[in-house]
């Protein structure tokens, strides 16, 4: 068996004096869609952030396609194909939708499907209506498409997902969903951060659940659906 | 209108369209300049006190370079882009080298880290071009002038009024047409998520101020015909780049070309109406302007500067045995003229008295989490008024002493009134705008205040004349102030100054009105200083509008930096070792400004706790 | 007895509707959680309550008295006591200091310029300290201390005040487990010993069904259901917005 695409071991993280994260543990592997579960404040999203390197962390192993990420600022990771959305989607909104796609280009990568504007045009219908437009004149649909096409422009080979459905109306998020099958079907390797179980067993492989900072159940997204015990112990209400 | 105008309505109305002109050209410097620092500041939130500095060597090396090869248009033109791209090439060397390290530190920080800068760069300048001022050829090809409605108007200003539209059209067209421009605008608006985005921000930065530095550099270049090349250029136009930034709205192109327009008329039209204030009415324009449009004029909300990052989280000590180290320090230095020659008496003088001037800082800085850039306002403040009530009425030296408090505390009254209002970075802004106001009433009040000459003579009276007898008395003074300052600051008014500062969120939810407390802050301190500044006066017997410069400003932080913020024996401490160097150190060479230019870069660099922090940190590890 | 009545609370920013219609009543001896996926409004509800943001419309009465449009410090003044999301003491000041404070705003005595403000309310400072279980590191930095226990300085923070109407924003994130229980055990002791009203936001579940008397449930700014824990648990809406995404 081949190395996973992504290895966290033993993933921690702080924010300012709190430590938000405390022995996260995760793979994903080439191809995979694997859903980061867990209630809000579970830490998901700081998760996420970690392994880009956007807060202070530390890690036994951070491995990226056979790299050591875990000294690498931001920029590096972006550098390798690692593709991070944002769950607060923080597009420039002063900057138009062709402009802000701009920023997102990388070089293309091996291994990773090549992106262009005209690609993700095709693929988000909405945006290319758009493209001239600022982000400050988008719905809050429109601005997690262009969010997602944006870190698209980099030729990832791994998407760092952050709530992707969060705050969507239902027909968004049935998109979203359809854009997250389409992508994993071009070859992408996705880790998605989800509270919203019907999105996650919609698009997902394997869940990972992690409850105060720590992992707490790992298995394929059929075995959580199957499992009432889990499901009520770290999502239900 | 028809030909039959008479020259009564024609004088004014070709007068005046020549002035506005005249305007125009100012206007298209400052933009120049000024369009240079708000780029800087968009991306790296970094206010660059150095900027003034890049238009000055610009000049210098424009200078050199129109002397060598200016006789022909393509000299003169590749002489200044010349001049530009060598100032782009130092500003991307002060990213690496200082800027870069200074991205997470409180503004504090930065501004003093790059006004060292500012020092370090005038005694280079004066090294390498001498301490003259130089007057450069005349632009080749434009050095006649045309006739405009019948008075004549210099071509070369021509040339600059269009020079300003032009630069901003192509800086909209780098800005908007090219990816560079595209990322930037991005790294202005979120910094993390460009970086997220594969965007190296280090680098970007460092084009960033390779840029705005080629700016100030071209801004410097194009004086050359127009006036002398002078060492006093970096700062007078750093504050007017201020000025327009600021009430642009920070960050802004487009804000930063509409306030220069607006300040150079202002400028044009102030020197007919009010000829002794054209200064001051800069700087009210931008007060009115922040007060009614708190962003400036095309800045937005969510552009508003970081305010310093909560990075004081021990507890204000009052160190052990403070009372008892106190008293016998005091005792010491009562004693100290039964053995102390008449200079080292002087030097105590000053040192006192500098340390009450540092100690009324700090209780901004320490206590209230304010940065003042214009603490010296009330310190001069304080001195003119004792001058003056010597000079203009005769007044004996108890009254003209109790006189230099009162002035300062309601210059500072008003002052506060201001400046309060806003936080952070605009705050230090503000006060150096009232410091500026101040300064340049005392500099342009000439029948007052004599100007730049000063006011001399203002001695104590013969009973208190003997140095000894002096220094008592400013001990006593100061001591006495001192100690009160020490009250206020572990009374519940320095608790709740505190508490503003460290979570105004959490202040305000808890009954605490942090803008009063502020206010009121500002009053203490700036009376403090002023008292400092009439013992300042009859010390030295004469008063100068250096007082209440820039400069002065920044010795005093300086003094509260070396101490240590969060001691209350601090700025004592730096008040001390700042004033031995200054006067031992510094006064043996000539270039004492890069002396201390290159000791505030360290202070910034590596002793960021001040020097009771730093041995108090060493106590505690032992 | 004091009650804290909320009608039809509005709030948008830049044209999206972040609380929308909000109506609930606090009284005496509730302790009313607050509870919804990230970015329902919780905050924004919070904030428009204690003065922080101005609501578009709508309005908040304490015991017959507007609170809408006065500044945070007023409606502190009348009563309505807040804890924070994100931690927010005084870090500069010892822990003891920090009650202190508020004891000194309470009296009116912030603006002494001469007594060491250390000396002053120390006692009672302490006593409510003793209530929370932190007495002991009275004298400890606040800036220093271990999350939980800021947590619970803000709770003395708060009490210091006496309210009658106490909001905590997320009163236990950042905790451990049992540190949270216990926590919220103690507010409930406070809510029953002095006739408080607490309206609390919470991602843990086990503390909103353990200790609160009623819950609200807010999705997108608006309230889908309010009731006894056991009602809301039982409510298929609720479960949808927790589980499914999709109503």
């Amino acid at each position: 068996m081949s190395e996973p695409l992504l290895t966290v071991d033993g993933l921690q993280a702080w924010y300012g004096r709190a430590h938000i994260l405390d022995g996260i543990a995760l793979t994903v592997g080439r191809g995979e869609v694997v859903a980061l579960m867990g209630r809000n404040g579970a830490g998901k999203t700081t998760t996420l952030k970690a392994i880009m390197g956007l807060v202070e962390r530390r890690a036994a192993t951070l491995r990226f396609d056979g790299r050591d990420l875990s000294a690498l600022p931001a920029h590096r990771v972006a550098r390798l194909g690692v593709g991070y959305v944002p769950e607060d989607r923080r597009i420039f909104a002063d900057l138009t939708v062709e402009e802000n796609l701009e920023v997102g280009r990388q070089p293309p990568r091996p291994g990773a499907p090549a992106w262009t504007p005209e690609k993700l045009f095709a693929l988000f219908p909405n945006l290319a209506e758009m493209r001239g437009r600022r982000g400050t004149r988008m719905s809050g649909g429109e601005q997690q498409m262009l969010t997602l096409a944006r870190t698209l422009m980099g030729n990832p080979s791994l998407l760092l997902l952050d709530e992707p459905s969060e705050g969507l109306a239902p027909l968004i998020v049935r998109q979203m969903a359809e854009a997250v099958r389409r992508l994993k079907a071009e070859g992408l390797s996705v880790l998605l951060s989800e509270q919203s179980l019907s999105f996650a067993s919609a698009v997902a492989d394997r869940a990972c659940v992690i409850e105060t900072g720590r992992p707490r159940w790992t298995g394929t997204m059929a075995e959580l659906m199957a499992d009432d015990g889990v499901r009520a112990a770290y999502l239900a209400v | 209108m028809g030909a039959k105008v008479s020259t009564e309505t024609t004088r004014p109305m070709s007068f005046l369209l020549v002035q506005a002109l005249s305007g125009l050209a100012t206007a298209a410097t400052l933009f120049l300049v000024s369009s240079g620092l708000t780029i800087v500041f968009g991306v790296t939130r970094i206010v660059n006190f150095a900027h003034g500095s890049f238009y000055m060597v610009g000049a210098y090396a424009g200078w050199s370079l129109i002397e060598r090869f200016g006789g022909s248009p393509a000299g003169f033109w590749g002489s200044v882009a010349a001049a530009a791209l060598a100032m782009g090439a130092l500003g991307a060397a002060m990213e690496i080298g200082l800027l870069r390290r200074l991205y997470r530190s409180p503004e504090l920080f930065q501004l003093l880290g790059t006004f060292g800068v500012v020092l370090v760069v005038q005694d280079l300048t004066a090294w390498t071009w001498g301490p003259e001022d130089l007057l450069g050829r005349r632009a080749p090809g434009l050095k006649g002038s045309i006739d405009i409605l019948d008075q004549p108007f210099p071509l070369y200003d021509l040339v600059l009024i269009g020079l300003g539209p032009l630069v901003l059209g192509l800086l909209w067209l780098l800005f908007n047409r090219t990816r560079w421009g595209t990322l930037v605008r991005a790294a202005t608006q979120d910094r993390e998520m460009t970086s997220a985005l594969g965007v190296d921000p280090a680098r970007l930065f460092t084009g960033v101020l390779f840029l705005g530095c080629a700016l100030a550099g071209l801004g410097g270049a194009l004086q050359v015909p127009r006036e002398a090349v002078t060492l006093q250029m970096d700062m007078a136009i750093v504050v007017e780049a201020f000025v327009v930034v600021v009430v642009g709205g920070m960050g802004s192109l487009t804000g930063a070309f509409l306030a220069s327009l607006l300040i150079g008329q202002l400028q044009a039209f102030g020197i007919l109406v009010f000829p002794q204030i054209t200064l001051v009415l800069v700087f009210l324009f931008m007060a009115v302007v922040l007060v009614l449009r708190p962003h400036g004029l095309l800045g937005r909300a969510d552009e508003v500067p970081p305010t310093a990052p909560a990075t004081v989280t021990v507890p204000l000590s009052a160190g052990r045995h403070a009372g008892t180290w106190a008293l016998a320090l005091l005792a010491i230095l009562a004693a100290a003229p039964l053995v102390a020659g008449d200079y080292a008496l002087i030097l105590l003088t000053e040192v006192v008295i500098l340390a009450l001037f540092a100690a009324s800082l700090h209780l901004l800085i320490g206590l209230g989490g304010l940065v003042s850039f214009g603490h010296a306002a009330w310190f001069g403040l304080g001195a003119y008024g004792s001058a003056l009530l010597v000079k203009h009425l005769g007044a004996p030296m108890p009254l003209a002493l109790a006189g230099a408090p009162v002035l300062a505390g309601l210059g500072a009254l008003v002052a506060g009134w201001f400046c309060v209002r806003r936080s952070g970075l605009y705050f230090a802004m503000l006060t150096l705008a009232f410091a500026q106001i101040a300064w340049s009433i005392t500099f342009q009040w000439y029948a007052v205040t004599g100007g730049d000459n000063g006011i001399l003579g203002v001695w104590p009276p013969a009973w208190a004349a003997g140095k000894a007898t002096y220094y008592w008395l400013t001990l006593a003074l100061c001591g006495g102030t001192l100690w009160l300052l020490r009250r206020a600051a572990f009374a519940p008014f320095g608790y709740a100054l505190r508490a503003g500062r460290d979570s105004g969120l959490r202040a305000e939810s808890v009954g605490i009105d942090t803008r009063r407390f502020q206010w009121m802050a500002f009053v203490l301190a700036g009376t403090a200083a002023g008292l400092a500044g009439g013992l300042y006066a009859f010390a030295k017997g004469s008063v100068f509008p250096t007082l209440l410069a820039v400069p002065q400003s920044v010795d005093a932080l300086v003094m509260v930096l070396m101490g240590g913020i969060q001691t209350v024996a601090g700025p004592l401490a730096g008040a001390v070792v700042f004033h031995l160097l200054e006067s031992e150190v510094m006064s043996l060479t000539d270039w004492w400004r890069l002396v201390l230019g290159l000791i505030i870069v360290a202070l910034v660099l590596v002793f960021p706790r001040g020097i009771v922090g730093f041995l108090s940190g060493i106590g505690r590890r032992a | 007895m004091s009650e804290l009545v909320v009608r039809d609370l509005q709030r948008s920013f830049g044209g999206v509707q972040a609380v929308g219609g909000v109506s609930f009543t606090l009284r005496s001896g509730d302790l009313l959680a607050l509870i919804g996926p990230n970015g329902a409004g919780k905050s924004t509800c919070f904030n428009l309550l204690n003065g922080q943001l101005k609501p578009d419309s709508g309005s908040v009465r304490l015991d017959g008295t507007e609170l809408v449009g006065l500044p945070p410090r007023r409606i502190w003044a009348l009563g309505v006591g807040r804890t924070f999301q994100i931690t927010a003491t005084f870090a500069s000041m010892t822990v003891a200091e920090n009650v202190q404070m508020v004891l000194l705003s309470r009296a009116r005595r912030l603006f002494g310029l001469w007594r060491p403000a250390a000396a002053q309310f120390r006692e009672p400072a302490l006593a409510l300290l003793e209530r929370v279980g932190m007495a002991t590191q009275a004298d400890r930095p606040c800036g220093v201390l271990a999350y939980g226990d800021v947590k619970r300085v803000e709770l003395a923070m708060a009490l210091a005040s006496a309210p009658t109407v106490l909001l905590m924003d997320e009163p236990t994130a950042g905790m451990a487990p049992a540190e949270r229980l216990a926590l919220m055990a103690l507010t409930a002791e406070l809510v029953r010993e002095r006739g408080l009203a607490v309206l609390f936001t919470e991602h843990d579940m086990d503390v909103v069904f353990g200790h609160a008397t009623r819950v609200l449930v807010l999705d997108r700014g608006r309230l889908i259901a309010e009731g006894s824990p056991d009602q809301v648990r039982a409510d298929p809406r609720v479960q949808s917005v927790y589980l499914g995404g999709e109503a």
